[in-house]
Formats: C-alpha cells, sequence, structure tokens
C-alpha cells in the first residue's frame, strides 16, 4: 500500500491519533469519507455510505440478472429473527421500494417449540414486523404436526433430533407460504452458507446434491420457488451491514443442534478464508461450472400419498417420520436407518433410497 | 489506560452474558491488541475458550472493529491498542 498523504483534513471524529495503514487513506469509491470497510470479494477500503450502496445494488443484480421475481409476485420471507433473515427483510423492503419491484412482501416464521432458543428469536421478528411493517405470519410445528421439537426430543432423545427439525421445517416453509397465498419463498442463506454445503456435498460424495445446491432458484418441480438473494452476498458484509445499521437480530445457536459435521466444513472455510477471502466466491463458481452425467439426476418428483407434498416416493418424508413418532416407533427407526445409512455410504451414492435421503436433507436447508 | 471491549453476535455468551467491558491498565498507556485478547481470554472468559481465541489471534469468522471500523484496516492482530480505543468482537458463527 502507498503512502500518499491526501490534502483534505479527514478524520476529526477521533481524538487519539491513530498509527495505522488507512490513516489518511479515503475511501476507494468516493475519496472523500474515511473508510469502515475492507470487502472480502475485492480488497477495497471503502465508507459506511460506499458500503450500503454496494452491498445493496449487488443484491439488486442479483435479484434482476436472475429474473427472481415479477411484479405482483406475493413473496414470503423465511425470517428466524437471526442475522441472515434480519438482513433479508430489511433488503428486500428496501429494494422493494427503491426499484419499485412491486412485490407484496411477507415475514414468514417456524416455531418450532424450543423453549429458550426459538421463543427468545420470534420476539425478535415481531418486533422487525413492526419496523418493516409488513405482516407476518408464524406457523409452529405443533399446529402443523401435533409434535413441538422439545416433545419429540424427549420422545427420541438428542440423537436424530436435528433430521426430524430440518424436514419439518422444509414442508413448514412452504404450507406457511401457501397459507399466505404467497407465490415465492426467499431464504438467507448467504455465499458462506452455499459453499459450506458445496464442500459438505462433495466430501459426502452426494452428486444430485452438489449439483443442486448452488442453483439460486430451488423446488420448481410443483413445490413453490425457493430464492436465494444473499447467494453472492459474504457473511462477514452481512454482519457488518447489520452492525452498522444497528438491525435488531438474535444469535444464540440452537440448543439441540450441534451440527458436527457442518461445523468442521465452517471452520475449514473459515480458515481458508482468513487466508484467502475470495475462496468463498471461488467456490461457488467452481460449483456453478461442474458438469454432471444424466444418470445423476435428482429422483423425479410426486406427490405424497398423504398430505400431497412434493417428494420422491409414494409417502413424503415428514409423514414418515410422523408415523414413526406417533406410533412410538420413531427411536428405533431411526437407529435402523443411521446403521443402514452409514452402509449405503460405502456402496457408493444411491439417493433413491428413502433412508438415505432422509438423513442427508438436513444438508441443503440447515445451517 | 482504559478499553472498552464489546462483544456481540452471541460471542457474549462466553463471557457471562455481559456485552460490555471496561479494562484499566494502570500501568500502561498502549497495549498490542494480541496481549488484550489473550488478557481477555484469561480473566474475562468464562467457558470454552476455543471459541473465541485459536492460534493467538481471534477464532476466524470472528469480526474485529477498532473504533467502528473493521480491523481489517489497520495491522489487525498487530494493532496497538490507546487509551480510550473501542475494540468489538462480533460472531458471525452463529446461525442465521
Ligand atoms: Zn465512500
Ligand atoms: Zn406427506
Amino acid at each position: 500500500m502507498d503512502n500518499t498523504t491526501p490534502t483534505t483534513t479527514t478524520n476529526v471524529e477521533n481524538s487519539t491519533p491513530i498509527k495505522k495503514k488507512s490513516g489518511g487513506k479515503l475511501c476507494e469509491l468516493c475519496n472523500v469519507a474515511r473508510p469502515v470497510l475492507k470487502r472480502p470479494k475485492t480488497g477495497q477500503m471503502i465508507c459506511k455510505e460506499c458500503f450500503y450502496t454496494v452491498f445493496e445494488d449487488e443484491i439488486h443484480h442479483t435479484i434482476v440478472s436472475n429474473n427472481l421475481f415479477k411484479r405482483g409476485d406475493r413473496v414470503a420471507i423465511g425470517a428466524s429473527g437471526g442475522k441472515d433473515s434480519t438482513v433479508l427483510a430489511e433488503v428486500m423492503t428496501l429494494l422493494n421500494k427503491k426499484y419499485d419491484y412491486g412485490l407484496d412482501l411477507f415475514l414468514l416464521s417456524i416455531d418450532e417449540g424450543i423453549t429458550g432458543y426459538r421463543d427468545d428469536s420470534l420476539e425478535t421478528v415481531k418486533r422487525n414486523q413492526q419496523q418493516y411493517q409488513i405482516p407476518l405470519k408464524i406457523l409452529s410445528y405443533k399446529e402443523l404436526y401435533n409434535w413441538t421439537m422439545d416433545e419429540i426430543v424427549k420422545e427420541i432423545g438428542l440423537k436424530g433430533n436435528c433430521t426430524f427439525c430440518g424436514v419439518f421445517r422444509r414442508q413448514a416453509l412452504d404450507r406457511g407460504a401457501v397459507i399466505l397465498k404467497a407465490n415465492k419463498i426467499v431464504t438467507g442463506h448467504n455465499a458462506d452458507d452455499i459453499a459450506e454445503t458445496v464442500l459438505m456435498n462433495l466430501l459426502r460424495g452426494d452428486i444430485p446434491r452438489l449439483q443442486r445446491c448452488v442453483n439460486i432458484v430451488t423446488g420448481s418441480e410443483g413445490a413453490l420457488p425457493r430464492s436465494k438473494p444473499f447467494k453472492y452476498t459474504y457473511q462477514k458484509e452481512i454482519v457488518m451491514y447489520a452492525y452498522f445499521k444497528k438491525l435488531d437480530y438474535f444469535s444464540t445457536e440452537c440448543i439441540y443442534a450441534p451440527n458436527a459435521y457442518r461445523g468442521h466444513a465452517r471452520d475449514f472455510l473459515k480458515d481458508l478464508e482468513a487466508i484467502r477471502p475470495s475462496v468463498i466466491i471461488d467456490i461457488i463458481h467452481s460449483a456453478e461450472n461442474f458438469h454432471f452425467r444424466e444418470e445423476n439426476k435428482m429422483p423425479v418428483q410426486r406427490n405424497c400419498i398423504q398430505c400431497g407434498y412434493i417428494c420422491s416416493n409414494d409417502v413424503c418424508m415428514a409423514c414418515d417420520l410422523l408415523k414413526n413418532l406417533n406410533s412410538g416407533l420413531a427411536k428405533v427407526k431411526l437407529s435402523i436407518n443411521l446403521k443402514r445409512k452409514d452402509k449405503d455410504n460405502n456402496n457408493n451414492n444411491n439417493s433413491n433410497n428413502n433412508n438415505t435421503t432422509l438423513s442427508n436433507q438436513l444438508v441443503i436447508e440447515q445451517k | 489506560m482504559k478499553v472498552t471491549v464489546e462483544l456481540s453476535g452471541g460471542l457474549e455468551l462466553l463471557f457471562d452474558k455481559k456485552k460490555t467491558h471496561t479494562l484499566e491498565f494502570a500501568d500502561k498507556d498502549e497495549i498490542p491488541l494480541r496481549d488484550l485478547i489473550l488478557y481477555m481470554r484469561d480473566n474475562l472468559l468464562k467457558e470454552r475458550a476455543e471459541l473465541f481465541v485459536v492460534d493467538n489471534t481471534v477464532r476466524p469468522g470472528i469480526l474485529v472493529l477498532i473504533n467502528d471500523a473493521d480491523w481489517e484496516l489497520y495491522d489487525g492482530i498487530e494493532y496497538i491498542v490507546k487509551n480510550g480505543d473501542t475494540i468489538i468482537f462480533i460472531s458471525t458463527l452463529h446461525g442465521g
């Protein structure tokens, strides 16, 4: 970094003279204000106002270039109260106004029934609703399945409970969206989440999911289209945006979910990012350019004979899990499934097998 | 010297759920950020130190701000903390 000191007087706000590389430097975009952030994607040092602009404009660009919405769409924002979905609600509201998308926005929250975790985060979502003035629908596992996660854990213990939760949540978002008469769902999955998922699918040899997990829109075959406007947005920038804008979000890990495998993938990715920040976007770009043979396509989708939800078997995973729960067999079946899954993993991938798909479902949606 | 330290994004849970800490070092007028972080680990942190410090720096995935600006604009872990500075640590590793 060269040290050309600009002639304009810059920092008045800080009385303590700070010896720093960026000392006299100005924002690389506007050349006026003091930089507050180094962008992980580009290395640019930019000021707060320019950061807001590039952050929002990149998301706008992602939305427009991928045709994510049409005027008149009713869009349900999957809202957990966490950082990603809080920033998503903020940015969707803002872009909808600024660029006149003509969307009806809704907040949709799923209450898994986890005391001390979800009840607190739902309070955050309620405050978001006040702030953005968009309708909020909270749909609970209890209403949908007649089981809370607390009850499920009491029944089956802490092994495999995340499988239930992942399967149930996926359907719950769709059903909530239908109740809201929404025709699209958006989720706050960001570039880091997607890069993690690519790594996990790659390491597991799950070719069908490896193929699908970088799609910006999923669920087009019958289920509601789900998109990820933050597909190219770094976690760091989402958190910085929330911090500078003083957005109100909730950050506590689910008390039941030590998702160990994802945790390792995340740590690995964060270590790589510390050395080479572009790694996150590079992984996504690599995965977008993979070519797959035809036989690795996902199995044909049809409708569950019990509930009508889109699935790849006669009975969907949620109905299957519920049947076991209600008959008190869940614990037994789950341990059989987990054992069988280990065996399957040794014979390459075979995603037509219900048991394999069941346990792997999490890889796509949960983080 | 006096330094204000703020923890958020779930990190406060490791520090007795307390988000803001004021630290005074009577015998110093500056302290390397690395030493401050190790001091925090040894004196303020209540549990699971490995979630805060890895290899003598903050764990990757924790954002650090020095007086409200990204520490990557300064010298990162090599920064020398001065009297009156505010150092903010935000975890990005908690669920979104
Ligand atoms: Zn600027
Ligand atoms: Zn079903």
